[in-house]
């Protein structure tokens, strides 16, 4: 029955595509390439394409995806010479009869298209990715912290980031220095350190100030171009440079006058016209 | 594992990206150029302290049709770092490449907002060259 709706689904489809997939075992050196035929239907994507591969053609396949919509960025690749998330891409859109995937470059291949991201997860760790107080909050302030409209746009965009680890890959300046901090993070620091609830640009300043740090970076822009979220890490980066010389030549420190809200204790006033709960139906 | 780090093929052919990408490049070898011209430029005018005919010398020599021409790489060079670092330092005190904000698809990112002055500039670049040119070739010593 399933094979008879699979084949109903695929009857009607638009064309046949090649997916030239770049396969390593996982031992050794040699990778190499191999070709699949993959039906194309309205709307199919570079992921779905690769789930039809592993179905019908070769389970033997490895590749990395979790929600197929674009939010976990588990499945960044290298398509047809440029590093997108293969569930966001459809294969129509492509406008080729050939498509070529291979693992994000800049990373480590475990197997197949499966990239080993352990560099991007400690680099992103390495600037303290949380909001940094001086003081004891939560525990010292009764309060809240107050943010306007204006002041949660400052960071807002780069807090879209999915650590899928794409810009990374499309990264010049990574490609020939491995310990660059990189973009994914460098955007991390700005965003928290902009943040008006926190005090941590000291510490963060500590980390990407040095030769391999904000300063390698010399705005190719590829980043931004590639990100699927639209993050624009090139933005923050340039802009946490701007932060870290207006500190280092001016003294003039990226520190936030945090606005704390007291909490109000009285309990809100009941309106009348609310009528009252039903009685329980069950015990 | 395989590394597949992309190394200097990342500067060069790293895939669909538009030409500030490129531009990056250049910078850099144009960079590496200059600084190569630099000790060139101090090893030859070091024969002056040797006397007149080793600098008549030397003047012999660097006036050959090819090294003329690297003359002219040079201002080439030099012309392009000039102007796309003067783009590049704006860019890094945030000037032209816009403000945070909420990100409706299609994206812009600062690199499209930076676009125009970017072709402005390599525009300047190339009519500033085509005037050297004709200064270094055409034009009446």
């Amino acid at each position: 029955m399933a094979e008879k709706n699979l084949e109903s689904k695929f009857e009607t489809h638009l064309k046949d595509v090649t997916f030239k997939v770049l396969r390593y075992s996982g031992e050794g050196d040699s990778t190499k390439f191999e070709e699949y035929k993959v039906p194309v239907i309205g709307g199919m994507t570079v992921l779905e394409g690769l789930i039809y591969i592993k179905e019908n053609l070769d389970n033997t396949l490895s590749w990395r995806a979790s929600c197929r919509m674009g939010i976990c960025g588990s499945c960044g690749m290298f398509i047809n010479n440029f590093p997108m998330l293969a569930c966001q891409t459809q294969i129509m859109d492509l406008n080729s009869d050939v498509i070529e995937i291979k693992p994000m470059p800049n990373y480590p291949i475990i197997k197949d298209l499966v990239p080993d991201l352990t560099k991007l997860i400690e680099k992103h760790k390495s600037i303290k990715p949380y909001i940094l107080r001086n003081d004891n909050a939560p525990e010292e302030i009764e309060g809240e912290f107050y943010q306007g409209v204006e002041e949660l746009e400052r960071y807002e965009q780069f807090t879209f980031c999915i650590k899928c680890g794409i810009c990374l890959a499309a990264c010049p300046t990574v490609a020939t220095a491995e310990e660059f901090t990189g973009p994914q993070a460098l955007a991390q620091a700005y965003r928290y350190s902009v943040d008006t609830r926190d005090q941590g640009f000291d510490e963060r300043k500590e980390v990407v100030d040095n030769p391999l740090g904000v300063f390698r970076c010399h705005f190719a822009g590829s980043c931004s171009e590639a990100c699927p979220k639209g993050v624009d890490p090139a933005l923050a980066i340039q802009l946490l440079k701007k932060a870290i010389v207006k500190d280092s030549l001016f003294g003039k420190k990226l520190v936030h006058d945090t606005k704390i809200l007291p909490i109000k204790q009285e309990n809100p006033k009941k309106k009348d016209n609310i009528p009252p709960a039903p009685p329980k139906s069950v015990e | 594992m395989v590394k597949n780090l992309l190394g200097i093929k990342g500067w060069i052919a790293a895939g669909r990206f538009s030409l500030q990408r490129y531009a990056y490049t250049l910078q850099r070898i144009t960079g590496l150029g200059i600084i190569t011209y630099l000790l060139m430029h101090l090893y030859v005018t070091g024969f002056k302290i040797k006397g007149k005919a080793a600098w008549n010398g030397i003047m012999e020599t660097v006036h050959h049709p090819i090294l003329h021409f690297f003359e002219f790489l040079l201002f080439v060079g030099v012309i392009f770092h000039a102007l796309n670092g003067f783009r590049l330092i704006l860019a890094e005190f945030g000037i032209g490449i816009g403000k945070p904000g909420r990100q409706v698809y299609p994206y812009t990112t600062s690199v499209d907002r930076q676009k125009g002055f970017f072709f402005f500039l390599m525009f300047l670049v190339l009519i500033i060259v085509l005037v050297g040119a004709a200064d270094f070739y055409l034009l009446p010593k």
